[in-house]
């Protein structure tokens, strides 16, 4: 640990007032907001609020629309996770070769972490369009199922996963590019001495010494799927059709702020915070993992 | 990790003690052509043309007409109606004010971040104060709480504040950052202590040090920081909805949404609809791809 140099009274309280008053009065205060709200029955137009205990935690876990909102939040973020952190791999493990033109195939990788979900959303909207679009237009020739995303839920789900993990897409690459970078060339060598090809060294070699970046991504991708989703939910499917992409967080705002149900609104997001606490948490079990290495 | 590695390691050094000595006779006797090469560079063609299609789609759709986004089968060419279509979605769309509005919360958002962050990392790691573990607390505690689980009553606090449809209410709520703040603690910690020593003999007060010689020192971390959150900042969603009512506060991501066509009367006017999309996301991709070296270095450091 670093020896501290500077003395002053009053200056460092200055230099961390910023970032405190933003944390107090824009996390801390409505995260304990949110906990109190979860107890009490509220009437949006100015009524008093009603102390109820744990009746609205109750209602919820009674009701089958939230375990739907559940699966579907499990489902979407493990779809998404699933695809973008495997396509990653694949992706960063053709990209860490020996080759040339290296740096042009890696600046063509990356570039779609820029596109925000949202607007990816809207692109694969239109890929997928039930009249006009490219994909139901080649599954046509296929099979006569009808792959109209307004009307199969899974279409729609998958929609909103395929959309999703392009954009995580070059996240991924990048960190398994700079993993695959810390693999020793002399252990390839060594077992290209011994007969392994390429696909051999890649799983019995690389693949191990990458366990701990993987797992880190999949839960940076688990957490950025649950919480940040929320743009492309709203700009492609409303959570359509039928409640199929409706997730936890999409389902919070919708009670909400349309619903105008604060309590329900309210114990929803008590349960995301402990699911993200325990995701949090995850991550820097790992993070620590990973530094000492 | 470290432990596995070098078990492996000392492993295969034990069963092949000459091994990594010999790369060049490696090299001979594995690759008498480079068929392998070939097989690397085609397979990484295809992954590209498969990122890159649905951005190619989206291109190719905003240079057509209406006649001919919703012709069979699609044309996946460019057609020459380019200008007039950015036009007429820039013009519906009131896209010059929902850019100048995105650049303004994304540069807010990143700047503002990376100088409350510099700030309370240096008071962190260079001054002795009561209550530096606790503030060291409530910054990482932030990391816990994203907007969804606390999103009613920052409405409120937004609301009493007075800042809905404001800059200060799209901007300063999303300042706090816990990565940025560990970042730069973590690169203080990296500067020789005698700089600080030296600097305090010379007579130089902590603002000063913090001026003079660690500002420029964190350039690279700054520049980092600043692609990344620039983006984050850029792409968000969730919070400008929430707070923005008016059309003129509207950012690009969250006002292009009134381009789509959602009853069945209207036309479908998807070349519009991409050519808005194109427009919304060339500036964080232009950023990334020109600022692509710092990109990867503040995506990989700040999430340490």
């Amino acid at each position: 640990m670093k020896r501290t140099v500077f003395r002053g009274r009053l200056l460092p309280y200055l230099l961390v007032l910023p970032q405190v008053a933003v944390t107090i009065v824009f996390f801390f205060w409505p995260a304990a907001k949110s906990l109190w709200l979860s107890l009490y029955k509220s009437s949006p137009f100015g009524g008093r609020d009603v102390y109820v205990g744990l009746e609205n935690f109750r209602a919820l876990l009674t009701t089958p629309e939230y375990y739907d909102s559940v699966v579907n939040s499990f489902v979407f973020a493990g779809g998404v996770t699933g695809l973008s952190v495997l396509g990653g791999l694949v992706v960063a493990g053709l990209a860490n070769q020996k080759i040339r033109g290296l740096a042009v195939y890696r600046t063509a990788l990356l570039w779609p972490y820029g596109i925000a979900p949202a607007i990816a959303g809207i692109i694969f909207l239109f890929i997928f369009h039930p009249a006009y679009g490219i994909l139901p237009y080649v599954v046509s020739f296929v099979t006569a199922y009808e792959f109209n995303w307004l009307l199969k839920g899974w279409v729609a789900m998958t929609l909103v996963v395929v959309a999703t993990a392009w954009t995580h897409l070059g996240y991924n690459i990048a960190f398994f590019l700079a993993g695959l970078q810390g693999v020793p060339d002399s252990l390839l060598e060594a077992a290209s001495v011994d007969g392994a090809g390429g696909v051999r060294r890649f799983t019995a070699i690389v693949l191990p010494l990458l366990s701990p970046v993987t797992f880190y991504l999949v839960v940076v991708n688990m957490v950025s799927a649950f919480f940040g989703s929320f743009g492309v939910i709203h700009a492609v499917t409303h959570g359509g059709p039928g409640g199929a992409t409706e997730i936890m967080v999409y389902k919070l705002w919708k009670d909400g702020f349309i619903g105008l149900n604060l309590g329900s609104s309210a114990a929803q997001s008590v349960i995301l915070m402990a699911i993200v606490i325990g995701l949090t948490m995850l991550q820097f079990r790992v993070a620590e993992k990973k530094v000492t290495y | 990790m470290s432990g596995a590695r070098a078990t492996t390691t000392e492993a295969i050094a034990a069963a092949r003690p000459a091994a990594a000595a010999r790369p060049a006779a490696v090299e001979r006797r594995r690759r008498p052509f480079p068929w392998g090469r070939l097989v690397v560079h085609a397979l990484l063609i295809v992954a590209v043309a498969v990122i890159a299609f649905p951005l190619y789609f989206a291109f190719v759709i905003s240079t057509q007409e209406v006649d001919e986004v919703v012709q069979k089968p699609p044309r996946l060419l460019p057609s020459i109606h380019l200008v007039e279509n950015y036009v007429e979605a820039w013009r519906r769309s009131g896209m010059g004010r929902l850019l100048l509005n995105s650049t303004i919360v994304a540069v807010a958002v990143a700047v503002g971040k990376i100088l409350i962050s510099m700030l309370s990392a240096f008071a962190i790691v260079y001054f002795r104060f009561r209550g530096a573990g606790l503030v060291f607390w409530m910054i990482f505690v932030t990391l816990m709480l994203p907007i969804p689980v606390r999103i009613l009553p920052t409405y409120e606090v937004i609301g009493s504040l007075g800042w809905l449809d404001t800059y200060a209410g799209l901007t300063i709520p999303l300042m706090a950052s816990a990565t940025a703040t560990f970042l730069f603690r973590q690169f203080y910690l990296t500067v020789p202590n005698e700089l600080a020593e030296a600097a305090q003999l010379d007579g130089c007060g902590p603002l000063r040090f913090l001026w003079a010689f660690l500002l420029p020192l964190s350039w690279a971390n700054i520049a980092a920081l600043f692609v990344v959150l620039f983006i984050y900042g850029w792409n968000e969603y969730f919070w400008p909805l929430l707070i923005t009512n008016t059309e003129s506060m509207r950012t690009v991501v969250i006002g292009l949404e009134s381009l789509i066509p959602r009853s069945g009367t209207e036309l479908p006017t998807w070349n519009l609809i991409m050519a808005g999309a194109m427009m919304a996301l060339l500036p964080p991709v232009a950023v990334i791809l020109f600022m692509q070296r710092w990109f990867v270095k503040g995506l990989i450091e700040s999430e340490k």
